[in-house]
């Protein structure tokens, strides 16, 4: 299926729009992320990578492959099994100008070293007032997996999104990850940059423009996936493909959902997504984190402060189950979000179903 | 395996035990141990303490530093003929310059924890604040030996650290009053010193959080030196960090990858013994700090961290093997800190005998008396020092007074470094339009 990507808001480095013919290249968001961390390492010397088995292994998930070989080992650092150690190495090197990109092998791991990423990253320009800046960007993949137990699926969006001083992106498409992954390494501040493993394998249409060098995607800014009338589902990473889906499945049912890609959650584009409530009235947030205190109650909120008295219905918060991810298959699929939830959670605000009293 | 300030050896396996008393030392010639005082000082309860240092440890073949004669000599031992004197002249450790300079060091450090106190009192100051009487020898002894680029990082017990490596009297003063004119605009606080200018990043309250910030810059001299290719980035830097930090978990981390990457980087515990109310001994294992260097394959050294002068020896040779790319060392300073733990702390669970065996051993009044013996200053020109930072200090406090609260629109400043956040450049576009953003030619 030939997704129809808007490229309303790729800002381009350069004025002229280009006719984007359906011949469009295509590339896994594996390809895009190594690309990018490839052509910001060649462009800055000052860039280098390090985490565990990102060198001779070829990257825990084939991220950072021929990287190694093709920069050396001082760029490519293979650490020892070091979270608090090597995330603090990186912040300590970027204090003083260095750009590192810190890969955690999954974002639970980034745990052992938040320490670090809250308060000697986050907080450094505040409390130094603007002597010491951090560009430092701590990347790697958030959320579930398959399969990988309760203490390897959790979704850390909410916890860095909550804290001043840190940018928080999570991009869901390969031009998403180039764009995104390329301004995060370029940004003076420390960036959480939350991929998913899942979408590592998933192929994308990219046009030319993304595959030049210098394209970059400003950070703060949704994007709208898919534009619609009736009701506003935003979703960011995997859930973004779901609320897709959902939405085509809604169009055969007559509603007209419009599906926000975040792309940004700290900061959170509100003005875009108010505006879009605004005009369907009506407001699905979804996503794979736990529901309480997630992405989806900021932007809840945000839409009752700014907004209230457009909405035709309740906001409704579509995330994860209150529980610590299950192993089994089936309990699995039940603890994430899926596309008959959404599309669920949608007719509901649409009143095209009886309308629950709580969460199923 | 010790070693003595002028032999660094590799280090091997060698079986340690605490010794409690001089005996055992004379009777084993080969033990080299660079300290004027014998072998673990601990809580009095566990252990018995000789506070005459035993001078007859003249170990036959000992290498033993001159330095070793401060405190002797302020311990009443005339050792001038032996110990001063190497291969049959006298070696003076110190030109009267470098004496007077690291007096003057350690009397603004002394005197402006005391004003600190004071100003704590009478409500100037407020929150948390860590005091560092006491521990002075170990801060003038290091960081006077560094140039303007080499980094400090440092705990919550920051300010003399600040002192040492240059930050101004009043710069330092204004921010502990949390005015607009201090080191961080009073926006980082007693805790929290940073200055770019002198390359103090970090004053951190987590124990244990400065030390892989360290390792950090230390890489990054490294970095810069063989991947950027800039020869003259030789920088050094320096932890500081207390007994309690060294059974957390980041200090190992940091130890295992300084000494594998080989980075220039000098970790320098200040062993005062406590943290908090919990003794050294009470919560390691095994206290013997220094030990933990030889097993991550680096150079381990104690030091009496209440004599300035043996502190510069083992920080000299500590801070030469960084800068010629040999690597880490730690080093283990035995020091006392007269005061609690902050000046919330009540400090009772210390014996006050213990704390008046190390205000014996004061630090300043070793080196002066040191200075005078040796004809290196007569008390006036001392005394002169004293009056000296007296007055900084007062006009540090006045400046301090006066100066402004932070205004109101300071509160949402420098969350980020992007000048209006967010992705927004200068110029209110989006940075990532900006040409001069994308700079930069990516040959793939």
């Amino acid at each position: 299926m030939l997704r129809a990507i808007r490229h309303k808001n790729i800002l381009p480095a350069f004025s002229a729009f280009r006719a984007f013919s359906s011949s469009a290249k295509e590339m896994t968001v594996r390809e895009a992320l190594n690309s990018a961390l490839d052509e910001e390492m060649s462009a800055d010397p000052k860039v280098f990578l390090m985490g565990e088995e990102v060198g001779e292994y070829q990257g825990a998930y084939k991220i950072t492959k021929g990287l190694l070989d093709k920069y050396g080992p001082e760029r490519v650092l293979d650490t020892p099994i070091t979270e608090a150690g090597f995330t603090g190495i990186g912040v300590g090197a970027a204090y003083y100008g260095l750009r590192p990109v810190v890969e955690f092998m999954t974002f639970n791991f980034s745990m052992q070293a938040i320490d670090h990423i809250i308060n000697s990253a986050a907080k450094s320009n505040y409390m130094s007032a603007g002597q010491i800046s951090v560009p430092i960007v701590f990347r790697g993949p958030n959320g579930a997996a398959a399969g990988v137990g309760a203490q390897h699926s959790q979704c850390y969006a909410a916890w860095y999104a909550s804290c001043p001083g840190l940018k928080v992106l999570s991009p869901y498409s390969s031009e998403d990850a180039r764009g995104l992954l390329k301004a995060a390494i370029r940004d003076p501040d420390p960036v959480v940059f939350l991929e998913n493993e899942l979408l590592y394998g998933e192929s994308f249409p990219v046009s030319a423009e993304v595959l030049d060098s210098s394209f970059c995607l400003p950070i703060g800014k949704a994007k709208i996936e898919r534009e619609g009338k009736d009701v506003t589902i935003t979703a960011f990473s995997k859930m973004v493909g779901y609320a897709l889906k959902a939405a085509e499945i809604l169009a055969k049912e007559g509603i007209s959902a419009e599906v926000i890609n975040l792309r940004s959650i700290r900061p959170l584009d509100r003005s875009t997504i108010n505006a879009s409530v605004r005009k369907t009235n009506r407001l699905v947030t979804v996503e794979e984190g736990f529901p309480q205190h997630g992405v989806g109650a900021e932007i809840c909120t945000s839409v009752i402060e700014e907004s209230f008295g457009y909405l035709d219905a309740p906001v409704e918060r579509i995330a994860g189950a209150d529980v610590p991810m299950p192993y089994a298959a089936n309990l699995e699929r039940m603890a994430v979000p899926q596309v008959e939830d959404i599309v669920r959670a949608a007719k509901r605000a649409c009143y095209r179903s009886v309308p629950l009293a709580a969460t199923a | 395996m010790s070693f003595s300030a002028t032999n660094f050896a590799q280090p091997r396996p060698v079986p340690v035990g605490i010794r409690s008393n001089e005996k055992s030392l004379s009777s084993d010639p080969f033990r080299f141990r660079f300290r004027g005082s014998p072998s673990f000082l601990g809580s009095p309860h566990s252990l018995r303490f000789n506070p005459t240092p035993p001078l007859k440890l003249a170990i036959p073949h000992s290498r033993r530093s001159p330095a070793a004669a401060v405190t002797d000599v302020s311990n009443g031992k005339m050792v001038k003929s032996s110990a001063n004197m190497l291969f049959g002249f006298v070696l003076q450790l110190i030109t009267k310059e470098e004496g007077l300079e690291l007096y003057e060091d350690m009397i603004l450090g002394r005197f402006f924890e005391d004003m600190c106190a004071q100003m704590y009192y009478r409500g100037k100051m407020f929150g948390f604040v860590h005091l560092y009487n006491g521990q002075e020898a170990v801060s003038t002894g290091f960081i006077k030996l560094l140039k303007k680029e080499d980094t400090v990082v440092s705990t919550y017990r920051d300010h003399v650290h600040a002192l040492s490596k240059g930050v101004p009297a009043r710069a330092v003063m204004s921010e502990l009053f949390g005015k607009a004119t201090g080191c961080c605009r009073g926006q980082g606080g007693s805790m929290h010193m940073f200055s770019k200018e002198h390359n103090l990043i970090g004053g951190f309250a987590f124990i244990g959080e400065g030390i892989p910030v360290a390792t950090g810059a230390a890489f990054s001299s490294k970095y810069r030196r063989e991947v950027l290719k800039e020869a003259s980035a030789d920088h050094v830097t320096l932890a500081f960090f207390g007994d309690g930090t060294c059974n957390n978990g980041q200090f190992y981390e940091c130890l295992n990858m300084a000494a594998l990457w080989k980075l220039p980087i000098i970790f320098v515990v200040e062993n005062n013994l406590w943290a908090i109310g919990m003794s050294h001994l009470r919560a390691t294992s095994d206290p013997e700090i220094w030990k933990k260097g030889p097993a991550f394959g680096m150079a381990g050294v104690h030091v009496d961290g209440m004599d300035v002068l043996k502190v510069r020896e083992v920080a000299k040779e500590a801070i030469e093997r960084a800068r010629r790319g040999d690597g880490p060392t730690l080093v283990e300073c035995e020091t006392y800190r007269f005061r609690g733990h902050s000046l919330a702390d009540p400090d009772e669970l210390r014996d006050p005998a213990e704390k008046a065996r190390y205000a014996a051993r004061d630090p300043i009044s070793a080196l002066k008396k040191y200075m005078i013996e040796n004809k290196l200053a007569n008390e006036q020109e001392l005394k002169s020092i004293e009056k000296k930072i007296d007055e900084v200090l007062d006009d540090a406090v006045e400046y301090s007074d006066e100066s402004p609260l932070p205004p109101r629109s300071q509160l949402l400043e420098n969350v980020f470094a992007d000048p209006k956040g967010f992705g927004i450049g200068p110029d209110g576009k989006y940075r990532c339009e900006d040409p001069k953003f994308t700079q930069g030619t990516a040959h793939v």
